[in-house]
């Protein structure tokens, strides 16, 4: 078990490696980082300064290992708008993120995990095939989309709820029934596929041919098998906490990273766009490390392979 | 033109076998240290259980990959190494008949298609040459040009194996190994892939090595049968001796467990214990745990393959020359 | 999806299928219109897309002078849909296009080198597939500043690691035993069993992981054209004309209305396509 979770851990340093190797391999190739960062009116002596301050002389594998350096040491630069360090802004926005991402993310469980087995237990009645029709809307209507349309119907037409803005908690719920309605539908289609597999296998079949109550099939049998593939999924989505709302957000002018991301990029404020890539590549190095410690606990075969190692 | 076609001295090969995803890796020694010779014109048997390193065998034979150590010569002359445009050349001269003729197949293209491959490969004749050779190559193995439009999954089991026969025989090879050529297929239609083996064998003097578990039918079409066990062979000699007296009590409990007319299966040798597991090779001789005559030696010393008389060479401490004989 | 939608009549004949489901039947002549639409949107468009027409500002849509209405310029929303859509299927097709040939040939070279050019790949899918590609592509467009071809190949990289494993996978255990291990014993040359042997037998796989990148690739267009951040005006896409459109959301819903409608369908419609010919080629189930 040690050697499964060494070879996790060193998989997700591994990632973090990749994702700072791509944002400076992109940072090179866009340009020189000087009149990037300093932009195009800069004075000549002052952008000499700056190649020499940040070692944009120096031989490109030297330049790599103080990228590395800097960011393990925070660096993570300043923005280009107002000077402050872009990981305070990023910082200050995230708790705005969670406020719509972790209600959602909830809704989506609740809806959609409940919604998929009992669509898989009840495979062809109208409630599998509503399942199956709503899933399938979620994933063709994009978020956007669904947005719009939510805002449509209920600020528009209705004027129940606020369209856009950060007010009152009245202003979450729309952005909140966005995210949670795609990702229910997805979430309800891969729980049911993953359930109707479990449910084909033959050691389902064993167990009720062998008079075994059904209901204690399911129960112990068939759902903690099923767990396994969608703690995956949901582990992703975990992982898209900070980051999944940048739709959302920006339709609904949430002040949160996703909507600041959206504004740096369109700024091109590249300590700040840079700054947001390694938060969710941590956020999504975690929480995959988190379901690969799950597993060790949801996969008995995994224990047992284990403890002989 | 007396030299061997065909010359193995000790080629062994390992293979690092891991124990579930992260168990650590086993040294599974599927073959280790096998010599064989085959003459132009003669088939070699190559008998065994799964497991027993005869697949893996004829692949080093062939050159399909590399021995770790020891040397497979062809025609006097050293196997070109793998991958190589000297190696991709010559497999114009010696080929490989496969277990599943379905699997050999390619089942998006028609038969006729394939069996022209080679020599669009090798670039052999003109095209209308080519077209030519497929006809005939389809009357060689008793089909028609008709079969040859179809698909491999519109034609039968021995009829696809008909087929791999004739793109195998498409370049005119010198050498073919056949791997289990026929226990895919129904016994009925067995006899007849094996006939038209052995006719074409003596129509184009092919040099044949034959693979395969099933003793009446290496019996029928090899010169030399060699048996092997756990990667090594354990009795090698001229087909007709070997099955009439066989030496090794491996080879003997293989011969009486084999269906032959004439012999009653009352005088049957029942082994027991369990089928051999490369992964784990007993010491001294793989066989001892299962071997009904072993002795406390058989446990820690290795036999070493050696002549008994005659052109048979056994690998048990047991038999020592002619005088044990008679023993069996 | 030109290879998916030409596939399917000779796959009808060789199965002998009595008749393709309504819904799939739709889902093709939808996808068929909309190529069709691409290929000659400047023709059918009544107005060229930037026309503006003053006078008739926000028209409501069902008027004989603009059948879908004018936007807040009284630019055509009819042309401008028409115009969106060549453009948005222009670069799902480029994109779906280069991840397709850039996967299926990065998990072929893995399959044949094995050893580090394997692991390389794997490496790559893996981060790949473990990092949201939106925020990817926000950073590089960030970095690139915008335009359209650095758009397609940005989308470009959308799921290629998909194709990767998949070829890798089946060209390995094709290697491993079977046709490709028989071809090779022939002689044939690496690139022959490959794009003659490999690649048809598992280009119906291939087809079917496009109809689910397709999709996805139009739905992240959009979604970056929404944001400002993909297609830029004067040129129009799908996912822009949305984005527009959502600031007259009160008074002209129809000029958002359009468009999002067009991304809707069209996605079902490969969707469709694709699980009817995941239930029919897939190679398990011959």
């Amino acid at each position: 078990m040690g050697r499964y979770f060494a070879v996790r851990i060193g998989r997700a340093a591994l990632t973090i490696v990749l994702v700072v190797t791509f944002a400076f391999i992109v940072l090179r190739l866009s340009g020189d980082p000087a009149l990037m960062i300093l932009g195009p009116e800069a004075p000549p002596e002052v952008l000499a300064a700056f190649r020499k301050a940040w070692g944009l002389d120096d031989p490109i594998w030297a330049q790599y290992f103080d990228y590395f350096g800097a960011i393990a040491r925070g660096e993570l630069g300043r923005s280009m708008r107002d000077g402050r360090p872009a990981i305070e802004l990023v910082l200050e926005r995230i708790p705005a993120t969670l406020a719509l991402t972790l209600p959602a993310f909830f809704f989506k469980v609740a809806l959609g995990v409940p919604a998929g087995i009992y669509a898989a237990l009840h495979r062809g009645s109208g409630i599998d095939r509503a399942v199956m029709m709503t899933a399938v809307a979620g994933f063709t209507v994009p978020s956007f989309v669904l947005a719009l349309l939510l805002v449509l119907v209920f600020a528009v037409q209705l004027g129940w709820l606020p369209s856009g803005g950060q007010d009152s908690w009245r202003h979450a719920i729309l952005p909140i029934a966005t995210l949670s309605l795609g990702g229910a539908a997805v979430l309800a289609r891969f729980t049911r596929s993953a359930m109707l597999e479990v449910l084909g296998q033959p050691y389902i079949r064993a167990a009720s041919a062998k008079g075994v109550p059904w209901r204690k099939v399911v129960t112990s049998h068939a759902l903690p098998n099923a767990a396994i593939p969608t703690v995956t999924i949901l582990g992703f989505m975990v992982g898209t906490l900070i980051a999944g709302a940048v739709v959302v957000e920006s339709v609904f002018a949430w002040p949160g990273v996703g909507r600041l991301l959206v504004v740096a990029v369109a700024n091109r404020d590249l300590a700040v766009v840079q700054c947001i890539l390694l938060l969710v590549a941590m956020t999504m190095v975690t929480s995959n490390l988190i379901v690969d410690f799950l597993y060790g606990f949801l996969d008995p075969r995994l224990r047992s392979k284990g403890a002989h190692a | 033109m007396s030299s061997p076609l065909v010359e193995v001295s000790a080629i062994s090969r390992t293979y690092a076998m891991r124990s579930g995803m992260f168990g650590r890796a086993a040294a599974v020694h599927a073959v280790d240290g096998v010599s064989l010779t085959i003459a132009r014109g003669q088939t070699l048997g190559l008998v065994g259980e799964s497991g027993s390193g005869k697949s893996t065998t004829g692949r080093l034979v062939l050159g399909l990959e590399p021995p770790d150590r020891g040397a497979v010569r062809f025609d006097g002359k050293p196997m070109t190494a793998l991958g190589t445009t000297a190696w991709r050349a010559q497999r114009a001269r010696m080929q490989m008949i496969f277990q599943d003729p379905l699997g050999a197949l390619d089942r998006r293209l028609p038969v006729a298609t394939q069996i022209r491959e080679p020599l669009d490969i090798h670039g052999i004749g003109t095209p209308a040459m080519r077209d030519d050779r497929v006809r005939e190559l389809l009357r060689a193995v008793e089909l028609t040009p008709a079969h040859g439009a179809r698909y491999p999954g519109a034609l039968s089991g021995g009829q696809r194996q008909r087929i791999v026969l004739a793109r195998a025989l498409a370049t005119k090879p010198d050498f073919l190994v056949c791997d289990e050529p026929v226990s895919a297929l129904d016994v009925s239609i067995q006899a007849q892939v094996v006939n038209l083996l052995c006719d074409l064998q003596a129509q184009l003097s092919l040099t044949l090595l034959f693979i395969s578990h099933d003793l009446r039918v290496v019996r029928q079409i090899s010169n030399v049968v060699a048996v092997m066990y756990l990667g090594r062979i354990v009795e090698i000699g001229s087909a007709d001796d070997l099955f009439a007296r066989p030496e090794h009590p491996y080879t003997q409990a293989l011969v009486s467990a084999s269906p032959a007319p004439g012999r009653r299966s009352a005088g049957r040798i029942v082994l027991s214990g369990d089928p051999p597991n490369p992964a784990a090779r007993p010491a001294g001789c793989a066989f001892h745990p299962r071997c009904p005559r072993a002795i406390a030696r058989c446990a820690s010393e290795v036999p070493a393959l050696s002549a008994v008389g005659g052109d048979r060479q056994v690998a048990c401490h047991l038999v020592t020359g002619a005088a044990t004989r008679d023993a069996a | 999806m030109t290879d998916a939608t030409l596939k399917v009549t000779p796959i009808r004949r060789r199965f002998g299928l009595p008749a393709v489901p309504i819904s799939v039947a739709l889902a093709v002549t939808w996808i068929v219109a909309m190529l069709l639409i691409a290929a000659f949107a400047e023709k059918i468009a009544p107005y060229g897309f930037t026309q503006l027409d003053l006078r008739n500002r926000l028209a409501a849509p069902g008027n004989a002078a603009h059948w879908l209405g004018t936007d807040e310029l009284g630019r055509d929303v009819l042309s401008r849909l028409l115009v969106s859509i060549r453009i948005s299927l222009l670069i799902a097709f480029g994109a779906t296009a280069i991840s397709a040939v850039v996967g299926t040939m990065l998990g072929f070279l893995a399959a044949h080198f094995r050893g580090a050019v394997e692991q390389l790949v794997l490496m790559l899918s893996d981060f790949q597939a473990s990092m949201p590609f939106l925020i990817m592509a926000l950073a590089v467009l960030a970095f690139f500043g915008n335009s359209l071809p650095l758009l397609v190949g940005l989308m470009g990289l959308f799921g290629w690691e998909r194709y990767a494993r998949i070829a890798r996978g089946l060209a390995i255990s094709a290697n491993a035993q079977g046709y490709a291990a028989a071809v090779r014993q022939l002689g044939a040359t690496p690139s022959r069993i490959y794009l003659r042997h490999i690649l048809p037998n598992i280009a119906s796989t291939l087809i079917v992981s496009t109809t689910l990148v397709f999709p996805e690739v139009i739905l992240m267009e959009s979604g970056l054209s929404f944001l400002g951040l993909g297609v830029q005006p004067p040129m129009t896409s799908l996912g822009n004309m949305v984005g527009y459109g959502r600031e007259y959301l009160t008074r002209a819903p129809w000029i958002m209305l359009a468009p999002a409608t067009t991304i809707v369908v069209t996605t079902l419609a490969v969707s469709v396509i694709g699980d009817w010919l995941r239930d029919r080629l897939d190679p398990t189930l011959q």
